[in-house]
């Protein structure tokens, strides 16, 4: 493993330190993360790629600090998390925009909260600029019920950057789109980024979205998740949809593809393993 | 088909406007209509004696007769009072009970047989020992509708809490609301779903508990008249006393749908 040390360069703000996560279940303990260490740096976007039940999902949690490692520490800023908090915005892929509120009320939410309070007048403002950034104008006023999938991405996306976060933490935010939408949004959030910059983190089944995205990719590996390896993405930003058309990052892809599908079929099999051991 | 685009392409409403409208009176009484001709149906099929089962304008001249010359409206409020008190006060118990069992899993698996024990018991099991308790009295008669319109509600209110997603108190967390503010400003919200099914609930057992509650010695109300009408084995005014009960009841409940969708306008239905 290459040691995340190397990668702190600069400015380093979170920190896995030695993780470990077990999980108590019926069935006994399921370990989804084995000693995991590595860093991410200030303004970088991580993604993290690997198979399903790995642990990706576990490790994000314990960042937005909805959970604790069994043993290690994740730090924020060289502090342990101890819970959620609004430097640390989240994206879900079910959205989780609040069916009850309007569009604008969904984004105004976090500015009402005294965490972030602001002046009304500020508070539209914010409103009226990310309602336009998102292109949910029309739909200001309407419930998330009349929104498509990507609109009530966009209006998560819009929430989550309302009360500008440090960090923005993605749990497979465009799994639920379709191939169009998801790779308009990946458009949309470079753009928005390259606006105002932040730390992120983002879990993918896609080797291409993580390419897209991302600064650094870690891969990770079958239960109990290891990193089985960084790749440092060597393109600049910004960037464009160009980028994907082009041979340098046809042959990335299919190089970390070829590595991802490794771990796949190793999950694969040990839940196979599993299910044959189960039942004898 | 450059044959069938020649043709004029028919309208949506093949009859016009006032089409329109006589399909949705008919769409409306339809169901009323098709009843009362069962019920003259059964009542010339011969299958029970012909007195014994009153046509529907008997039913409605003795309707008539008691609402001008009796005291029909007062019955009817009556009724209508002790179940409004019943379920306004059942509910009122059952939401915050129903919350607090569906918010905390351990209260629930701890209280939850005593709820399903209550629940099981049929309110007419309890008029004996309401009487000797709390008399004869307008208490009695609510005591037993709020009994059945709280044990009603109470599981409706916490199985919808129990199963709002974390996802939202999640989404909130990491927007930096503090619990007291995740309880104002999602929990809430998610629950008044709920609390108005409960509501709803709690209105068709209420109804349906009234005639039981004013068997105890009722003097007033709908479930009286019916009452006496039997020891005088007066059908008519059996028939219409249900009659006017089932018709409340439904009133009631039109009125709560119709306040649910008004202050529900967010939620995705499949109607």
């Amino acid at each position: 493993m290459i040691e995340g040390a190397a990668m702190s360069q600069h400015n380093e703000r979170i920190r896995f330190e030695n993780v470990s996560k077990v999980f108590d279940t019926d069935n006994g303990s399921i370990q989804v993360a084995e000693d995991v260490s590595f860093g991410v740096g200030d303004g970088e976007f991580v993604s993290l790629v690997g198979p399903s039940g790995c642990g990706k999902t576990t490790m994000l949690n314990m960042v937005a600090g909805f959970m604790q490692p069994t043993t290690g520490s994740v730090l924020l800023d060289g502090n342990p998390i101890q819970g959620p908090g609004s430097e640390r915005g989240m994206m879900f892929q079910d959205y989780g925009v609040f069916p009850w509120l309007s569009v604008e009320d969904n984004i105004a939410f976090g500015l009402r909260l005294r965490a972030n309070r602001v002046s009304e007048a500020r508070r539209k403002e914010i409103v009226d600029h990310f309602v336009e950034l998102m292109g949910l104008t029309e739909f200001r006023r309407a419930y998330p019920k009349t929104l498509s999938g990507g609109m009530r991405q966009r209006l998560a996306l819009a929430r989550s950057y309302a009360v500008n976060p440090e960090f923005l933490l993605m749990d497979e935010p465009f799994g639920a789109l379709d191939a169009q939408t998801r790779t308009a949004m990946q458009d949309l959030l470079l753009n928005v980024m390259g606006e105002v910059r932040k730390t992120v983190m983002l879990i993918t089944h896609s080797v291409e979205e993580a390419l897209y995205l991302s600064s650094r990719i870690l891969v990770i590996s079958a239960r109990p998740s290891r990193i089985r390896r960084i790749i440092e993405v060597p393109f600049g930003f910004p960037r464009t949809a160009e980028l994907r058309d082009s041979a340098a990052f046809a042959d990335l892809r299919s190089e970390v593809r070829e590595l991802v599908m490794q771990e796949y079929a190793a999950q694969e099999s040990q839940a196979r393993q599993k299910q044959t051991t189960g039942q004898a | 088909m450059g044959a069938e685009s020649s043709t004029p392409r028919p309208s949506r409403r093949p009859f016009g406007r006032a089409g329109a409208t006589a399909l949705r009176i008919a769409h409306f009484l339809g169901p009323w209509a098709l009843i009362l001709a069962l019920w003259y149906g059964v009542r010339y099929s011969g299958f029970f004696e012909a007195s014994l089962i009153p046509t529907p304008v008997q039913v409605a001249s003795r309707l008539w007769e008691m609402l001008i010359g009796g005291d029909l409206a007062w019955d009817m409020y009556m009724s209508t009072q002790r179940v409004f008190l019943g379920v306004i006060l059942g509910t009122a118990c059952a939401v915050p009970v129903g919350f607090l069992l569906g918010w905390y899993k351990g209260l629930r698996s701890f209280m939850d047989p005593l709820i399903n024990f209550f629940r099981a018991l049929p309110p007419i099991a309890l008029i004996p020992l309401v009487i000797v308790y709390f008399g004869i009295g307008e208490s009695a008669k609510v005591i037993i509708l709020f009994y059945a319109a709280f044990f009603a509600s109470v599981i409706v209110m916490y199985e919808g809490i129990s199963q709002i997603s974390p996802l939202y108190i999640r989404v909130a967390q990491t927007l930096g609301a503090s619990d007291s503010e995740i309880f104002r400003k999602v929990i809430i919200p998610l629950a008044v779903p709920h609390a108005l099914t409960a509501l709803r609930v709690a209105l068709g057992v209420a109804w349906a508990t009234l005639v039981a509650a004013e068997l105890v010695a009722a003097q007033q109300g709908l479930g009286a008249v019916i009452q006496d009408a039997s020891a005088y084995f007066q059908l008519d005014t059996i028939y219409m006393g249900i009659i006017c009960i089932g018709f409340i009841a439904l009133a009631m409940d039109v009125a709560l749908r119709r306040l649910t969708r008004r202050a529900l306008v967010w939620q995705e239905r499949n109607d």
